[in-house]
């Protein structure tokens, strides 16, 4: 589904993202861990498509097609979504408007009929109680005055809303007290599937006891320096980020998991 | 800017035509205004750029124009023709009341005035006709004609508009609603004129709405003047979509009585040059205003919004939000003035006027004015200029949103407060689909390249 091959990026002078390989099935799901400024959120964006890297080698694939030549509303249409580390707050325009909005352009992209706020709210209704959340924030504007939980909800009933085929979450974790951690694995978990792919980047292990994943990466100084099973997660936790860049392998640009 | 003082010749010859027609009609005080009027307007001349209050607002461009009277001509301006126009018609059947107004004169055919109600809606020229105590009382002692060259010129053609009034203890039910169509197939210039009446204890909601037929160039020179009885509620609002070839000039006069409420909402999307004041005089102890407005512009229109806010009387407080969106090469102006008179302690003002600017072609001059000459107030003013936030619509695409659609949506939420403190649903309605619509439009080409 996802194929990221010897990717370097750049934001100004400095390069960020130094070689990354990474090759990501459908049905899989894969933890990209690291320290801060490893590169993890560098990562996730430019899958999205935000304006300000500069990709000066290598590239991605995503479903055949070259992914970077896509403009963010295409990836989305096509099916990529990120799950925001820190998600926006948008004065003004209701949860409810943004999000029939992003679904309905994703429905007519993909040839259906656009929904009306009647079958959009059923369709999100059970959605929210499955999160916990409550109704009303949907006649709220977009994230505005959200709790940190609340919005990191938001974030993963988008996701179960817009049903995407490659879901990147970028440490949806982070900030989130253990219940509300529960709740969003949970919603997690229910869009793991044969047809989907979930990359998880997180700098902590505790999510992934929530959500298993298939295969965990480490992200060190821009390349994936070491990747393995769950059980390297757990490994890290115990020993640190530290014991990862000592033993590193200085040598490949990274490693490729199959 | 050169500041050109133009003799206006073209008005004072429409006004001696008028002289003749209206002598025959005789009604001398009013005579004597309109012959008051016309003299300050000669001796005025248009503003220039000298002017403070014009300094940003070079109307030069309307004093050139040999613009033709307005004529009442039917000619079959049809219903059908009317309802093309953006729910000028079908949206405001929830209005109790429909004035409609032809090129600045009263259309009788168009019109349905509800006589259900105790409310007196209709033209201003019957009303004059009538030449009743209360028409007498308050036509042309508010808005300031010895001193505004627009307000002068405006008073000296006073012939036609629209009279409303609200006897006292009456609440209407439904919106009460004035079209002023120009047909914009020539250079005509139009004084509509309206007055409005709240009595004492009454309750109303008034729109004013500036439509056009065509794209053409034309001069609308509008003044309404409103008077809030005691413990009155009222609510105004002014749509201003003219032509973008058009001229709008307009002032809003109000007095408010003791602990009366006021609100007017002002909206300005259209015209060449578009410049409306609000003035809002703070006359009884305990009254309290709140001004809203939303401009917008782009290509090469010009905005621009004056509001003064009078604290005449103690315990009165004033709320004003001025939003602004400005695309391509437009301009726009805000200078609101909040006035605190040495008698208006317990004073309560607080003043906002945010602007976004979409292109980096469009100015905005935003110039807030506090005169505070009583000691015990709370005044507060701010002004704020942005551009769209690079995050927001990079959220907004992340979900599958077009650039054009992103730009449209945080536009219309940068807009929703002024929006959301609208009553009445048809209006809100109507603006909210202006600002998505064009917006998307306007932007067509981002998304090609």
């Amino acid at each position: 589904m996802l194929e990221v091959k010897n990717l370097h990026a750049s934001v100004d002078t400095n390069e960020i993202l130094r070689g990354v390989n990474l090759t990501v099935n459908a049905g899989e799901v894969h933890a990209i861990m690291g320290p801060n400024g490893s590169g993890k959120s560098t990562l996730a964006h430019i899958l999205a498509g935000r304006e300000g890297y500069r990709v000066t080698q290598g590239e991605v694939i995503y479903q055949g097609k070259d992914l970077l030549a896509m403009l963010p509303e295409l990836r989305a249409r096509e099916g990529v979504f990120l799950a925001f580390q820190y998600p926006v707050e948008i004065a003004g325009v209701s949860n409810m408007y943004f999000l029939r909005a992003a679904l309905n352009a994703i429905r007519k992209h993909r040839g259906l009929d656009e929904l009306d706020a009647m079958d959009f709210l059923k369709a999100v209704r059970e959605k929210m109680k499955l999160l916990e959340m409550d109704e009303t924030l949907m006649n709220r504007p977009v994230n505005e005055g959200f709790s940190g939980g609340e919005k990191k909800r938001n974030e993963i009933l988008q996701m179960a809303v817009l049903e995407p085929k490659l879901a990147i979450l970028d440490e949806t974790d982070s900030g989130l007290d253990i219940d509300a951690l529960r709740t969003v694995a949970d919603g997690i978990n229910r869009l793991r599937g044969p047809e989907r792919a979930i990359i998880l980047v997180t700098h902590y292990q505790r999510l992934l006891s929530y959500v298993v994943p298939d295969f965990v990466h480490v992200l060190s100084d821009g390349r994936i320096v070491r990747s393995g099973g769950k059980d390297l997660a757990f490994e890290l936790e115990e020993k640190g980020y530290a014991w990862i860049e000592e033993s590193a392998e200085p040598v490949k640009s990274g490693v490729s998991v199959r | 800017m050169i500041a050109v003082k133009e003799t206006p010749d073209v008005f004072l010859s429409h006004f001696a035509r008028l002289e003749e027609k209206l002598e025959r009609e005789g009604n001398a005080w009013l005579h004597k205004v309109r012959t008051d009027a016309i003299g300050r307007f000669a001796e005025l001349g248009f503003p220039t750029t000298r002017l403070e209050e014009w300094k940003y607002t070079n109307v030069a461009p309307i004093s050139r124009i040999p613009f033709q009277a307005a004529e009442f001509r039917w000619d079959g301006l049809a219903e059908e023709r009317l309802a093309e126009l953006p729910l000028a018609h079908s949206a405001f059947s929830e209005c109790c009341s429909r004035i409609v107004f032809i090129n600045g004169h009263y259309s009788p055919q168009l019109s349905s005035p509800d006589l259900t109600e105790r409310v007196v809606v209709g033209s201003l020229a019957s009303a004059i006709k009538q030449n009743t105590r209360t028409v007498k009382e308050h036509l042309a002692r508010y808005a300031d004609y010895q001193h505004q060259a627009f307000v002068a010129l405006n008073t000296a053609f006073l012939e036609d508009g629209a009279f409303v009034e609200i006897p006292r203890g009456v609440r209407t039910s439904a919106p009460i609603y004035i079209l002023y169509v120009t047909t914009a197939d020539e250079p005509i210039a139009s004084h509509p004129r309206a007055l409005i009446i709240a009595g004492a204890e009454s309750q109303a909601s008034i729109i004013e709405d500036y439509l056009a037929l065509g794209e053409g160039s034309y001069f609308t020179n509008a003044v309404t003047e409103i008077v809030a009885g005691e413990n009155s509620v009222v609510e105004h609002y002014k749509l201003q979509a003219e032509s973008e070839a058009a001229f709008h000039v307009s002032t809003v006069q109000v007095s408010q009585a003791r602990s009366s409420s006021f609100t007017s909402h002002s909206i300005s999307f259209g015209g060449a040059l578009a410049r409306t004041d609000v003035n809002v005089a703070l006359n009884g102890d305990g009254a309290e205003c709140s001004l809203n407005g939303l401009y917008r512009a782009a290509n090469a229109q010009h905005v621009d919004n004056h509001t003064v806010i009078d604290h005449i009387k103690p315990h009165c407080s004033s709320r004003e939000l001025y939003k602004g969106i400005l695309d391509g090469q437009s301009s726009a102006v805000f200078n609101g003035s909040i006035i605190v008179r040495k008698d208006a302690q317990k004073t309560d003002a607080r003043q906002s006027n945010k602007n976004l600017l979409l292109s980096e072609g469009a100015t905005i001059n935003s110039k807030p004015q506090l005169e505070i000459n009583a000691d015990d107030v709370k005044c507060a003013h701010g002004t704020s200029i942005g551009h769209l936030d690079e995050d927001s619509v990079y959220y907004l695409r992340s979900r599958g949103i077009g650039l054009n659609e992103a730009r449209a949506v945080l536009t219309y939420g940068f807009a929703n407060d002024v929006l959301n403190r609208m009553k009445v649903d048809a209006v809100r309605v109507r603006l909210e689909c202006a600002l998505l619509a064009r917006l998307s439009d306007g932007h067509a080409q981002v998304e090609e390249s």
